[in-house]
C-alpha cells in the first residue's frame, strides 16, 4: 500500500538480465485486477455522451464544483499532514499503555460508513452537538453547512490513509540514524526535523497522495454534515450524485472531469515527487 | 523485531477495503425465481419509493399471510435511481415511484403501461420539537435568521418544494439542499435547521422529535404515487396481486395512517 522502498533503478540502454519468465501465477491475476480496475472507467468512457460535452462543461455550476472540490481536498489534505503526520510519529515512537488501541481508534474512520461518520460529527460538531453548541455560544461559529464543514468532514474520512502510510514508513525507517543523532546532542524535535521527517518522506508524500485521493471523492460524510450548496458545499461528488437523479449523462460528464483532473494531478505529481532519484 | 507491527500497519487497510467492497451495492435483491410453477415458494420482487418503507413492508407481511408460499422482497430507494435499475435490467415485479416522471422513465422504455395512481403525499413544515426559531407558517422561511433545509430540485420532494414557494411567491435561501426527504428531516431532528418542507409521512413518521405544520400553498405542490407490474415480470400473477392489495381498502387503511392521502 505504501511505497516507502525507492522504486529499483531502471537500467539504461540495454535490457535487464532477466531471471526467467514472468510467473503466470502471478502475471493472470495481475491482469484480471488491473481488467477489474478500469473496466468501470472504460465503461464511462464508452457511455460519456461526446456530442454535448463541451456545452455541459461550459456550465458554471461544473467549474464551481470542481473548484471547490480540490480547494476543499487540498485544504483537508493540509490538515491532516498537520494533525497526522505527528500522530503518525507518536503510534509509531512512543510507547505508552493502550497504544494498540489508540491504533485501532485511528482506522475508525475507515470503517465506518462514511454516512454515519457525518452523523457522528453532527452530533460532536452539530448546532446542538457536545463542541459544536459551545462554539457557537463562544466565537458564533458554526461548522455544518459551511465549506470549513466540507473540510472537516474530508479531513475526519481521509486522515486515517496518511496515519496508517507514515507510520509504516516509520516503523520501517532505519532508527540507528536516528540514536546517532541524539547521540551527537540534537533535541528529540531537531531529530525529528532533520532526521526522521526526511528520512520518511516518501511515505509522507504517498499517504497525502492516499488522503487527497480519498477527500477529493468524499461523499457520503460531506453531504451528511456539510449539507449540499452550490458553490458553498457542493463538491463534484455531490453534483455526480445528484445529477444522477434526473440527468444521467450529466452525471457521465462530471464523473469524468472529477477523474480526468485527480489522474493528471496524481500524475503529475508521482513524477515530480515519488519518482524522482 | 519492527516487522512484525508493519506487516500489520499494510494488512488492516487492505482487509478493511475488501470490507468495504462487499458492503456496498448490496441495495439490489436477489432475483426472483422464474417459475410459480411446482409448489415452489414464489417471490415478488417489489421496488418501491423510499418514503414507502414502513408502510409496502407491513402491507408485505400480509401478504405473504394471505398467499402463504409467496415472499415478497423490497427494494427501497430513490425512485429515480430505481427506475433507473429498472431500465438497465434489474429483476422486480412491480414498481411503485413516488413521482410520476420516474414512473414515465419505465413507461417510455416499454417496460410497464397504465400504472395507476394509489396514493397522494403533500408537503409540510418540518420543524424541530421545541420549534427554536418559532416557525407558525410558509412565510416564516423567508425570514433570513431562520435556518431552512429544503430537497434538491432533482428529488421530488425538492420540486413539490419549489413549486409551493413558488405558489406562494416566496424567496427563500436555503442552507442545504438535501439529496433526499429523510436526510432534510434527519437535519430537522437534529436541530441543524430550524424549519424544512417534507413529506407529511415524514413527520408523521418522526413524530417525537419533529412537528409538523400544515399551509395551504402545499395543495399547489401534490405529489402523485403511481404504481405497476413490470411487463417483464416472471411473477406477473402474484405481482398483479400485491397491486392489488395496495389499492384494496386494507392497502388504503395502511397507506393513510402513515400520513398519505387518497387519490
Amino acid at each position: 500500500m505504501t511505497s516507502t522502498t525507492p522504486a529499483p533503478a531502471r537500467s539504461p540502454g540495454r535490457g535487464a538480465p532477466r531471471a526467467g519468465r514472468l510467473p503466470w501465477v502471478l502475471v493472470v491475476p495481475a491482469l484480471l485486477g488491473l481488467v477489474f480496475l478500469v473496466l468501470p472507467l472504460a465503461g464511462l468512457l464508452l457511455r460519456a455522451p461526446w456530442a454535448t460535452l463541451p456545452q455541459r462543461l461550459a456550465e458554471p455550476q461544473v467549474l464551481e464544483a470542481l473548484r471547490l472540490s480540490l480547494v476543499t481536498a487540498t485544504v483537508a489534505t493540509a490538515v491532516c499532514l498537520l494533525l497526522g503526520v505527528p500522530l503518525a510519529w507518536l503510534l509509531a515512537r512512543a510507547s505508552f499503555p493502550g497504544l494498540r488501541v489508540v491504533r485501532a481508534l485511528v482506522t475508525v474512520p475507515l470503517v465506518l460508513p462514511p454516512v454515519v461518520g457525518g452523523v457522528a460529527l453532527l452530533l460532536v460538531l452539530g448546532r446542538r452537538g457536545l463542541v459544536g453548541q459551545w462554539l457557537e455560544a463562544a466565537f458564533g461559529v458554526t461548522l455544518p453547512f459551511t465549506t470549513a464543514g466540507v473540510v472537516v468532514a474530508e479531513a475526519f474520512v481521509a486522515m486515517p490513509f496518511l496515519v496508517i502510510s507514515v507510520e509504516g514508513a516509520l516503523r520501517a525507517a532505519d532508527m540507528r540514524f536516528e540514536e546517532a543523532a541524539a547521540t551527537l546532542g540534537a533535541s528529540r524535535w531537531t531529530v525529528f526535523r532533520r532526521v526522521t521527517l526526511p528520512l520518511v518522506m516518501p511515505g509522507v508524500v504517498a499517504g497525502a497522495v492516499l488522503c487527497w485521493a480519498r477527500a477529493l471523492g468524499e461523499f457520503g460524510a460531506t453531504i451528511t454534515f456539510a449539507g449540499n450548496f452550490p458553490g458553498r458545499t457542493q463538491t463534484m461528488p455531490l453534483a455526480v450524485y445528484l445529477a444522477l437523479e434526473t440527468e444521467p449523462e450529466a452525471a457521465i460528464v462530471l464523473s469524468l472531469v472529477l477523474l480526468a483532473v485527480s489522474v493528471i494531478i496524481l500524475a503529475s505529481l508521482r513524477d515530480r515527487w515519488v519518482n524522482s532519484p | 523485531m519492527i516487522r512484525r507491527p508493519f506487516r500489520w500497519a499494510v494488512a488492516l487497510p487492505v482487509a478493511l477495503a475488501l470490507a468495504g467492497l462487499s458492503g456496498c451495492g448490496s441495495s439490489q435483491p436477489a432475483s426472483s425465481p422464474a417459475s410459480a410453477a411446482g409448489g415452489e415458494a414464489t417471490t415478488v420482487t417489489v421496488f418501491a419509493a423510499a418514503s414507502l418503507t414502513g408502510t409496502f413492508t407491513e402491507l408485505g407481511k400480509a401478504f405473504e399471510t394471505a398467499h402463504p408460499g409467496t415472499s415478497v422482497k423490497f427494494n427501497f430507494g430513490s425512485s429515480a435511481t430505481l427506475a433507473q435499475q429498472i431500465t438497465q435490467g434489474a429483476p422486480a415485479d412491480v414498481f411503485a415511484a413516488a413521482s410520476p416522471a420516474t414512473m414515465k422513465t419505465v413507461t417510455d422504455a416499454s417496460l410497464a403501461s397504465a400504472p395507476t395512481t394509489f396514493v397522494r403525499n403533500k408537503l409540510q413544515i418540518a420543524v424541530p420539537a421545541d420549534n427554536p426559531a418559532k416557525v407558525a407558517a410558509l412565510k416564516d422561511l423567508a425570514d433570513p435568521k431562520v435556518k431552512v433545509a429544503l430537497c434538491a430540485e432533482q428529488v421530488p420532494c425538492g420540486a413539490a418544494a419549489v413549486k409551493a414557494l413558488g405558489a406562494a411567491g416566496l424567496k427563500v435561501s436555503p442552507v442545504t439542499l438535501e439529496q433526499d426527504v429523510k436526510a432534510t428531516v434527519t437535519k430537522v431532528e437534529l436541530g441543524e435547521v430550524d424549519a424544512a418542507l417534507v413529506y407529511k409521512t415524514d413527520v408523521i413518521a418522526g413524530a417525537g422529535k419533529v412537528k409538523g405544520i400544515d399551509f395551504p400553498e402545499a395543495d399547489k405542490a401534490i405529489n402523485d404515487y403511481p404504481i405497476a407490474v413490470l411487463s417483464k415480470s416472471p411473477a406477473a400473477d402474484p405481482a398483479k396481486q400485491f397491486v392489488d392489495l395496495v389499492l384494496s381498502q386494507q392497502g388504503k387503511d395502511v397507506l393513510t395512517r402513515a400520513g398519505f392521502e387518497a387519490p
